[in-house]
């Protein structure tokens, strides 16, 4: 057994553990602080797995996003679990189900085929017509595209759900998601100083992933917590769901991506092919204007909508 | 064993373990937590066979693991409007829980009353 | 002079993982949140301090040790701010005395 693979070991063990601990923990609070750190560590194993990309996304959206929205809900929602969990009878069943669809995974896991498939090698292949050097970005803005582009109406489709759920006398109301937080100078001093550097660390991933590890989805969780940050600390207002700047900037990018993806019909042909000549400029415009959508996305979903008036 | 078999072992797991807690938690918001244990557990799974694919001077096959980003963005936007829902059943009645047996009779009558007056 | 640098950085990434693992017995052992508040955040500034002292012998260039720096530096941001709040939201629940 390599060092490697030991350390390897370790680490799975670990996350094992913070998972079992975040099911069977009592109190919803430490189950979502067990749920934070084991975004953290899949990051890690991401890493392992010479995804860093992925790592990225974990990190920020599984670890980050996902994090503040489960603390935010936990610490409005008053709900204890109650005296009576679960009965025996369910447990022992639901138990035996899992083990089962665990053993039938693991089983397909070690006889997986060998030689693995792969499509790396015509990944590969294809950069040089979309003139980006990072194949998962390639993968997502160009051979991929209509997935991103779904995936896209996917999140602006829960963004209108989300509204959806917003009180009927209260529509247009600003949402208040830290609406009993005291104004902390720590908090407003960390976002004085944080919110100006997270923001060109955010454009920075987005700009080195056309070639690097990195790109749209990471660059604009950034964007979208220094979004957070700058509200929590109260030094700027959220925008209220009827607001035609956050409307205009939460469609900017789909709008952009679905412009492009027609224009290819009269440019090169089809749906979503971008001309050889301009590819690399027309995909690194869809990734900024997707940044600043996706920052505003994320930003309304761990928001919420507004709440009633009391 | 290998790394990729032994990573591939703790995604089965960690599916496992999530499918446990989304259907034995009692809480809504616990579910939420242990579904979305799960999808990183399948996360993990997929990018196992990511990895199994590396050619070409790449760590993995790209193909896979830009889906496997796509997933995670919309395992969060689900996340987000199952937060919502949830809240959104807080404010209504009090509580997140679905059994209606347990829910104190004025609670209900509430609901009702906010339920019928959004339809007029 | 190869092997003296990663002598170093093995050097100060074990002193730093120390200072973590120190700072994780003071989280689980002391009795109330601000002792444990103070054990961990002395710990974790050191302790990260050391580990990305010991990989700066190892970074490719100029650009890439002042990205660790610059880690070292936003991670100690962090940290302090939510030390304070987190102390602080102790305080206002009356829980800093026995």
């Amino acid at each position: 057994m390599s060092a490697a693979l030991i350390l390897d070991a370790c680490l799975v063990l670990l996350v094992l553990a913070v998972a079992v601990w975040t099911i069977a923990a009592r109190e919803t609070f430490p189950a979502i602080a067990g749920f934070v750190s084991y975004g953290l560590l899949l990051a890690i194993v991401w890493v392992r797995l010479s995804s860093v990309d992925v790592a990225l996304t974990e990190a920020a959206i599984g670890g980050g996003a996902t994090g503040v929205l489960l603390l935010g809900a936990a610490a409005r929602l008053t709900d204890r679990a109650g005296r009576r969990p679960a009965g025996i009878g369910l447990r022992i069943m639901a138990g035996a189900l899992c083990l089962a669809i665990t053993a039938a995974l693991a089983f397909v896991i070690l006889t997986l085929p060998d030689p693995a498939p792969t499509l790396a090698p015509q990944a590969v292949a294809g950069l040089p017509a979309t003139g980006v050097g990072n194949p998962i970005t390639a993968v997502l803005v160009a051979y991929r595209g209509i997935d991103t582009l779904l995936e896209k109406i996917v999140l602006l489709l829960a963004v209108i759900g989300v509204w959806c759920l917003t009180p009927d006398d209260s529509w247009g109301a600003l949402p208040a998601p830290w609406g009993t937080a005291r104004q902390d100078d720590a908090i407003v001093l960390l976002a004085r100083l944080l919110a100006p550097v997270g923001v060109v660390v955010g454009v920075y991933i987005v700009w080195v992933g056309a070639d690097d590890p990195g790109g749209a989805f990471q660059g604009g969780t950034i964007l979208a917590a220094m979004w957070l940050l700058v509200m929590m600390a109260g030094l700027i207002a959220p925008l209220p769901a009827t607001s035609r700047r956050l409307r205009r900037v939460l469609v900017a990018g789909p709008a952009l991506f679905l412009a492009v993806a027609f224009a290819g019909f009269a440019m090169s042909g089809d749906f979503l092919s971008y001309p050889p000549a301009y590819a690399k400029w027309l995909i690194k415009l869809i990734e900024a204007a997707l940044t600043l959508s996706i920052a505003a996305m994320v930003g309304v979903l761990v928001i919420g909508p507004a709440v009633r008036k009391r | 064993m290998t790394a990729e078999q032994l990573y591939g072992l703790c995604g089965a797991g960690l599916v496992g373990l999530g499918l446990f807690g989304l259907i034995t938690a009692e809480l809504p918001l616990r579910r939420i937590v242990a579904f979305n244990l799960l999808g990183g557990g399948a996360f993990v799974v997929f990018g196992v066979i990511a990895r199994r694919g590396a050619a070409a001077g790449l760590g993995g096959d790209p193909v896979p693991q830009a889906l496997i980003i796509t997933g995670v963005v919309v395992g969060f936007a689900a996340t987000a409007l199952a937060v919502t829902l949830v809240r959104r059943l807080h404010e209504e009645t009090g509580t997140t829980k679905f059994d209606q047996d347990e829910l104190p009779p004025e609670t209900v009558k509430l609901s009702d009353a906010t339920l019928s007056g959004g339809n007029p | 002079m190869s092997l003296l640098r990663d002598l170093f950085t093995v050097l100060m990434v074990s002193a730093g993982g120390f200072c973590f693992l120190a700072g994780t017995a003071g989280l689980l052992r002391f009795p109330d949140a601000l002792t444990r508040l103070h054990a961990l955040t002395k710990a974790d500034n050191l302790g990260l301090g050391l580990i990305v002292l010991g990989l700066i012998a190892q970074a490719p260039g100029p650009l890439g040790a002042l990205k660790l720096v610059a880690v070292w530096l936003l991670a100690q941001l962090a940290g302090a701010t939510a030390t304070q709040v987190l102390a602080r939201a102790v305080r206002a629940e009356g829980r800093d005395s026995p």
